[in-house]
């Protein structure tokens, strides 16, 4: 039998999920945002996969769903640290309270 | 409840992750933050070995552990990496408590959710030849999303390529 409930998995991936939100939504650095969010996307991940162990109708299907999200990550943080690149390049700054080009 | 080794090991894990994730909101150099969440994305790795998804494991610790922070380190070498967080300028103290009482009340809200939230479901195998399950469920009920995603991180390699390659025509005009 299970000693773990679910419970404590999904409040762990909440806390988790608050770290990372607080984190996003703080930090002034760009890349620290970046990885704020890649915390948020691997809360996620935990209940995916907790769900798919302990959920109403466990199966394998939220461990695909899982891997999925880590591949759009990857994608995400590689399209993320070129656009800072090419950013920092032009306004040498990575301070994302002064990267306000597209504000009106 | 009875403090089995699946028990003691959630317990380790999980504060390992959440210290990670402290230290990577209290620490002052960005250096020291991603190397704070090098610890978070491994324990996380551990959790998903009690939760039975031993594939899931070791890609995250090739692709997070590994892959994605090794990209930020990169990112933060490429740019300013001696930045240190300043103090916030001009109201910002307001601003972060605000932010805190939202985010505090967010998660209020979804603990009051799940606290005592039990399906009961009935076990099921999904240790038993992990990697095998994946790729027979990948390859049979899944093929098109798998085929989209190839297509995905072909468009978003290309893309970061294009976008970080140096523009030599304007530099050229410049100069």
């Amino acid at each position: 039998m299970n000693g773990v409930p679910v419970s404590a998995y999904l409040a762990l991936a909440l806390i988790l999920f608050c770290i990372g939100l607080y984190g996003a939504l703080t930090k002034r650095n760009t890349i620290i945002v970046l990885i704020s969010i890649e915390l948020m996307l691997n809360a996620v991940n935990i209940n995916l996969i907790t769900f798919s162990k302990m959920g109403i109708a466990p199966s394998i299907t939220g461990q695909i769903f899982a891997v999925f999200v880590i591949a759009v990550a990857a994608a995400e943080v590689a399209v993320g640290i070129a656009i800072l690149l090419a950013l920092y390049r032009n306004r040498k700054t990575v301070n994302i309270d002064e990267m306000n080009e597209l504000k009106h | 409840m009875t403090f089995s080794g699946e028990f003691l090991a959630f317990i380790l894990l999980a504060l390992v992750a959440i210290s990670g994730g402290v230290l990577l909101l209290n620490l002052t150099k960005v250096v020291h933050m991603v190397v704070a969440l090098v610890f978070t994305f491994i324990s996380i790795a551990g959790i998903y070995i009690l939760l039975s998804a031993e594939f899931l494991a070791v890609v995250q610790v090739l692709i997070y552990s590994g892959a994605i922070s090794i990209i930020m380190l990169f990112g933060i070498m490429l740019t300013k990496h001696n930045d240190e967080e300043e103090a916030t300028p001009k109201g910002g103290k307001w601003r972060k408590a605000f932010l805190l009482l939202g985010v505090l009340a967010f998660g209020a809200v979804f603990y009051a959710g799940i606290y005592n939230l039990d399906f009961g479901s009935a076990p099921v195998a999904l240790h038993e030849n992990n990697a095998e399950q994946i790729g027979i469920s990948l390859f049979s009920d899944y093929v098109i999303p798998f085929e989209l995603m190839s297509v995905l991180l072909l468009v978003a390699f290309v893309g970061a390529i294009v976008l970080s390659k140096k523009d030599e025509e304007k530099e050229a005009e410049k100069e």
